[in-house]
């Protein structure tokens, strides 16, 4: 039955972005940015929503190489800010306006957000290698040099070192930006 | 990577932002974006139907004519648009193209037509999306194998005969016996021994009369002798056909593997064999069996009907259905054979006597044939019987469907080529009457051009002006490129009018001066766009040409009488050695205006625009030149003011 109502809703949805004014007011975009945008997006997607499999896909086709899913995943659910289960326009726009035209302050909450899988506002080791295995895996099994089966929980180890003050296993957002900055 | 994903390539630019704080190393410069336009809207105009994208939309794909440069040639400076004179429908599915990253083929468009249309566009094939691609190459699969058609035939028709050996001529008409007489009575002749070998082999075995003994006898040992005549006739006939057809065949090693060729041995090989053997009893038994071979003779009518071969050739088409067939056939009766006999068993008397036995009955049912010598007789039985006969007519009637539409298909195409074929002469026939329309079309402006000169030549330029106006542009100008032919070469088409004939070859000298005039004249009015361009490559056509409208200015003036064409010849060929001096220009002008290949304008002093002449004269004239143009002048030479005693030119008679 589920699956059932998904397709219906996901064929009956047409979503309508708010007006254009609105969107301007809202992202540090100008209008005519967000005419563009909107041509693009509404171009790939004419239901006016992405859902994560057309998500999926669309990353897929830019890493050919490697397995992008997983990435894409948590990428999907840093933009799908009202976790929902589908990106539309607006949620598009206010990441990319964070992304390209926020402060470092943003971009790296941005950022921490991506890291905190399950949004609880602390980045532990296990989501930390998840994300790192999600990257390693965009990259393939063809890289030089050939990648090593402990390459991302070494890269974990190196950036909890990094990132964790005061070493108690997990890293808040004002640890990371504090690190970032430096 | 697909047009429309482009469109997410910034996001995911952006979201790599997410990387930087977890990289090893630190993140690579970003490619700096070069003259970045704000994106516009083009207008382009398509036979009259205008389209309009952004400019973006056609960059996706630089490859293209639309994504390139390429399309600025067809820009339209008046109306800022570009306008191409293509078919605007097909161009929807191209710009389709360009928006949504997938070309579709459309059902209803011909298949050489779209290919050519994306062929300008400089789209490959290759991109045309899933949902058309199938019925893309079916199409042009079909149209190969008629263009393939045509061409064999038109090869066959033409043929360059004179060239094929006695072998190959000998192998055509085995081939195809209406290509001459003899091979035509060489197929009726061999089918009728076909024929009558069949026959004798039939009659052979009826029985007429008795001998005193009452023993019915077969005719074939009543008349053992004139039997054996016939029998050796027609071998000698095969064989001699068989040989032959051994020495013409292009390849002998497939003609032997060949089907045909099979037939053919086996037909005679029981002759020969049989003259070998002796009346040996014990092998005479084996040389019955032989004979039977005899019978295959009929199939050596294959090569006279073209429906048994078409029969043949399903047949083989089919073989994967004939085999499922056979083989669902099989299955069928293994079963039913092992039920009949034991439902069976019980009954005493019973003809099942074990399942091998069983089959013949089985198939007999399922074939619905019923010939009532074995019947069941138990109750199982014949409940068993019934489902058999009535599975029987299943199994049957499912491939069979198959075989005959096949066997449809192949008869229609046939049927297909011939028709073409017969249309094909006619279209033939069409074209050449268009061919030699043309060519007469072309000597009967040569002769009006004649006609012109002389006419010219007595002052009378009214008569004159009445004549060119029938020829168009594009005629006069076809026509003038096949002087040009005949002049390079030396000869000329073929002529049925014996006073043009004379003229031809005695003015070739004059008339050769006179190409080089139109070819420049040509040029020029290519030229009409770019008045101040100078073009040094053109050099030796310019300095002909003034050289020559000199001397056609001269020749006006020099022999304002001369009307009869026998007194023309030998005043061409004083002409032929006249110092010419290059003069004025407008003549040139002038010339091109009346777009006739033999008149001459320079006489008429409707001069053109001047900026033509200012580009010629910038223009260097070749001190000496040969008409044979062989020796091109230096296009390096400096561009110098006209008259002057430098520039004169000897033209020597060829």
């Amino acid at each position: 039955a589920d699956t059932v109502e998904d397709e219906m809703e996901m064929a009956t949805v047409r979503h309508r972005p708010e007006a254009l004014e609105l969107l301007e007011a809202q992202s540090k975009f100008t209008k005519k940015e967000l005419q563009i945008l909107y041509r693009g997006f509404k171009n790939e997607c004419p239901s006016g929503v992405v859902n994560e499999d057309t998500f999926k896909e669309i990353y897929s086709q830019f890493f050919p190489q490697g397995d992008s899913t997983t990435y894409a995943h948590f990428l999907f659910n840093a933009f799908d800010t009202d976790h929902n289960g589908s990106v539309s326009f607006e949620d598009f726009v206010k990441g990319l306006s964070i992304l390209l035209r926020g402060t470092v302050q943003e971009k790296l909450n941005w950022a921490f957000n991506l890291y905190d899988i399950n949004k609880d506002g602390y980045i532990t080791k296990e989501e930390m290698l998840d994300i790192m295995k999600a990257i390693y895996d965009m990259m393939g099994k063809c890289t030089y040099p050939v990648l090593k089966e402990d390459a991302p929980r070494q890269h974990v180890e190196t950036f909890f070192q990094k990132m964790d003050k005061n070493k108690d296993g997990v890293v808040t957002i004002d640890e990371f930006i504090e690190s970032c900055q430096k | 990577m697909a047009a429309g994903v482009a469109a997410w390539l910034p996001f995911a630019r952006a979201a790599a932002i997410g990387w930087m704080p977890v990289a090893n190393c630190p993140m690579p410069l970003a490619p700096a974006e070069k003259n970045k336009r704000q994106d516009e809207l083009i207008i382009l105009n398509v036979s009259g139907r205008r389209f309009q994208t952004w400019r973006t939309t056609l960059e996706r794909y630089p490859d293209t004519l639309l994504g390139s440069t390429e399309k600025e040639f067809f820009f339209n400076e008046d109306t800022k648009e570009y306008f191409f004179d293509r078919d605007p429908e097909v161009f929807r599915c191209i710009l389709n193209f360009y928006r949504t990253g997938k070309l579709h083929y459309p059902r209803y468009e011909c298949i050489s037509a779209y290919d050519e249309e994306l062929a300008f566009y400089g789209i490959l094939p290759e991109i045309i999306g899933d949902c058309c691609y199938e019925e893309y190459k079916d199409r042009k699969r079909e149209n190969a194998e008629r263009l393939m058609d045509d061409n064999d035939s038109e090869n066959n028709q033409e043929g360059s005969m004179p060239s094929l050996s006695f072998r190959q001529t000998m192998w055509r008409a085995f081939e195809n016996p209406h290509t001459s007489t003899l091979a035509l009575v060489f197929y009726y002749v061999t089918g009728f021994f076909i024929a009558v070998s069949v026959i004798t082999n039939v009659v052979e075995t009826v029985p007429c009369g008795t001998v005193p003994g009452n023993k019915e006898l077969p005719c074939g040992e009543r008349y053992a002798v004139a039997f054996f005549c016939l029998d050796t006739a027609c071998v000698m006939i095969f064989t001699v056909e068989y040989l032959l057809r051994l020495f013409a065949a292009p390849s002998r090693y497939r003609f032997i593997r060949s089907v045909m060729s099979i037939i053919d041995v086996v037909a005679i090989m029981p002759y020969y064999i049989g003259l070998v053997m002796t009346n040996n009893e014990d092998v005479s038994g084996a040389f019955v069996t032989l004979r039977v071979f005899r019978v295959f003779r009929i199939f050596k009518f294959s090569r006279h009907s073209q429906g048994l071969r078409i029969l043949g050739y399903t047949l083989k088409s089919c073989a994967s259905e004939l085999g499922f067939l056979l083989f669902s056939l099989t299955m069928a009766i293994i079963i039913f054979a092992t039920v009949m006999f034991y439902a069976e068993k019980g009954s005493s008397a019973s003809k099942f006597t074990s399942i091998p036995a069983s089959f013949w009955y089985t198939i007999v049912t399922m074939t619905t044939l019923g010939y009532g010598d074995m019947v069941p007789k138990t109750i199982a039985g014949k409940i068993f019987g019934s489902i058999c006969s009535l599975s029987g007519v299943l199994v049957i009637a499912l491939p069979v469907p198959v075989i005959v539409s096949n066997f449809s298909r192949i008869y229609h195409q046939n049927q297909r080529a011939d028709k073409r074929r017969a249309q094909k002469k006619a279209r033939l026939a069409r074209i050449r009457v268009a061919k030699t329309g043309s060519s007469n079309a072309y000597l009967h402006s040569k002769r009006n051009g004649l006609l012109n000169e002389a006419l010219e030549l007595t002052g009378s330029t009214d008569d004159e002006q009445h004549m060119t106006k029938g020829t168009s542009l594009i005629e006069s100008q076809h026509h003038h490129l096949l002087h040009c032919l005949e002049k390079t070469t030396g000869l000329s088409y073929l002529v049925d009018d014996p006073l043009l004939s004379v003229r031809t070859s005695t003015i070739k000298n004059h008339e050769f001066i006179d190409e080089q005039l139109f070819e420049q004249n040509c040029m020029e009015s290519s030229m009409q766009n770019y008045p101040s361009s100078r073009s040094p490559s053109l050099s030796s056509h310019h300095g002909l040409a003034t050289s020559c409208c000199s001397r056609r200015h001269k020749k006006s003036t020099h022999l304002p009488n001369c009307s009869v064409p026998a007194t023309r010849l030998r005043s061409m060929q004083e002409l032929s050695t006249i110092h010419i001096q290059c003069s004025e220009q407008p003549s040139l002008t002038t010339s091109r205006s009346s777009l006739n290949m033999k008149s001459d304008d320079g006489l008429r002093p409707n001069c053109k625009s001047a900026q033509i002449t200012t580009a010629i004269i910038s223009i260097p004239t070749p001190p000496a030149l040969t008409p044979e143009g062989e020796s091109r002048p230096p296009p390096g030479s400096p561009g110098r003011a006209v008259p002057s005693a430098a520039n004169v030119v000897k033209v020597s008679a060829l």
